[in-house]
């Protein structure tokens, strides 16, 4: 290990592994990122192991870039050690920054998802009453298994986070300019982004870097989802009754989705001044709908099936209410 | 001691905030649960006022504006009327109970109308309970 060098960790919570990969995705960027940097700890690409970490001293990582949410106890203790030993701490890509994909999971109690995952599911063997626990104990010897918590926490309802690099994945040209950034900044190259910034992403919401044609007043009947209609490739998805998230979020991905004919689902997250994205996007489809007359509001609001996973797709630990409260 | 409902209101400046104001100086006794915030249009209610308000511990939010067609800036109420089912759906996916958000329309002559529904919202409010949101979040937290 070089002096000279920087000290950095890459770790994933509940993540699919997509964060990971948009680093590898730079090419041949990860060279530099070799050259300046010595790994410690990337399980997906590298060597290194739990124990390496907890020995070091708190501080001696320079950087710790951790993906995903909080789902279990290990992603917590993890999440605790690499804020304990390094000296930034960024949150990288949706499932870090706001819970992601694995927090939808928040507006169903645990016991379904235990339920539906290991008990009652058409590809288990019928019959099947084995579910993890977090301790067994078989023929004198002790298993411990990480326990799976209620609900899902974003990272920094856990560890205090200096830095959110937003996107599911982050793009990489995005996170290759976080990653700039930061180095620059811990080389003293450069000054360092206030603490709390969002990084690898614009100040603007995403309709305002979306190059589709807009009119002057929006008006539909009915909702489509994306297949449902032969769609206008230059006209705005929302004028078209296809349900985008872009006017609640933050621009920063290059406007990809709506580029291809996908409407915006909002990994971003939401845009400079919005609290929550799900609210916000509720308000904006309200404002479309063409009707004054509740009975017929009622029937437009059919063709949005699901409207609550789609507004908060990736934020519902951010959301203000962040999960069920059923009781 | 018993539970008093902490109920927060938005109440558009024109109708029902004048509603409101003529059920006090027409001297209507009406349950002292709901906490008035004055906007000028029930359009102004974001959905994350509502949000916010349930986060930080209201057992429940009245949101009032002018009947339909009466609005003062001519269409701000059919706004509201149409987040309303959509954030009513929003709320059940949180497993918000129904008559804990409440949408209706007051004129500014109907002070009567206003003390009834106060009343009405209070009493089923405090059958449902306090809202678990605030303590649950806290919980938590907490554990972390």
């Amino acid at each position: 290990m070089a002096d000279d060098k920087l000290q950095i960790a890459i770790y994933w919570g509940a993540a699919c592994g997509g964060c990971d990969v948009s680093i590898l995705d730079t090419d041949e960027f990860i060279l530099e990122i070799d050259k300046a940097a010595d790994i410690r700890l990337w399980p997906i690409a590298t060597d290194g192991k739990y124990k390496d970490i907890e020995a070091l001293a708190d501080g001696d990582l320079d950087v710790a870039i951790m993906s995903g949410a909080v789902r279990n106890s290990e992603n917590e203790h993890m999440a605790h050690l690499l804020r304990q030993k390094s000296k930034v701490f960024v949150a990288y890509g949706s499932c870090a920054y706001m819970g992601g994909i694995p927090a939808l999971a928040n507006l169903v109690p645990r016991e379904e998802i235990i339920e539906r995952a290991y008990l009652n599911n058409a590809s288990l063997e019928p019959g099947n009453t084995t579910v993890p626990r977090p301790r067994t104990s078989l023929n004198g010897y002790d298993l411990k298994l990480p326990e799976f918590y209620p609900r899902v926490y974003k990272l920094d309802q856990v560890v205090d986070v200096d830095y959110y690099v937003p996107g599911c994945p982050p793009q990489p040209g995005q996170a290759q300019a976080a990653i700039t950034a930061l180095v620059q900044a811990l080389t003293g190259q450069a000054e360092a982004p206030p603490k709390g910034s969002v990084v690898g992403a614009y100040e603007r919401a995403l309709c305002d870097d979306c190059t589709r044609t807009k009119a002057e007043e929006k008006k539909v009947k009915r909702f489509y989802r994306p297949w449902e209609i032969m769609q206008d490739p230059e006209a705005c998805l929302m004028e078209q009754g296809i349900l985008c998230a872009g006017s609640a979020t933050r621009s920063g991905c290059g406007v990809r989705c709506p580029n291809s004919g996908i409407p915006c689902r909002g990994c971003y997250g939401p845009a400079p001044g919005v609290v929550d994205q799900g609210a916000k996007l509720l308000s904006a489809v309200a404002s479309i709908i063409d009707s004054k007359k509740a009975e017929e509001i009622d029937k437009i609001l059919l063709t949005l099936p699901d409207f609550t996973s789609f507004a908060n797709r990736y934020s519902v630990a951010a959301s203000p209410l962040q999960r069920s409260h059923r009781r | 001691m018993t539970f008093e409902p902490k109920i927060v209101g938005f109440l558009c400046n024109w109708c029902s905030y004048t509603g409101a104001d003529l059920a006090g100086t027409s001297r209507i006794h009406y349950a002292p649960n709901v906490r008035i915030i004055r906007v000028m249009c029930s359009a102004r209610i974001d959905p994350t006022f509502v949000l916010k308000a349930l986060h930080d511990g209201a057992d429940g939010v009245l949101i009032c504006g002018c009947h339909p067609g009466d609005c003062h800036y001519s269409e701000g109420n059919y706004k509201m009327m149409r987040r309303y089912p959509l954030l009513k759906s929003l709320l059940a996916d949180y497993g918000i109970e129904d008559e804990r958000v409440r949408l209706e329309w007051v004129s500014a002559s109907e002070g009567q109308r206003f003390a009834d529904i106060v009343n009405d919202m209070t009493e089923r409010v405090r059958a449902l309970g306090p809202s678990p949101v605030k303590a649950a979040l806290e919980a938590d937290l907490a554990e972390r």
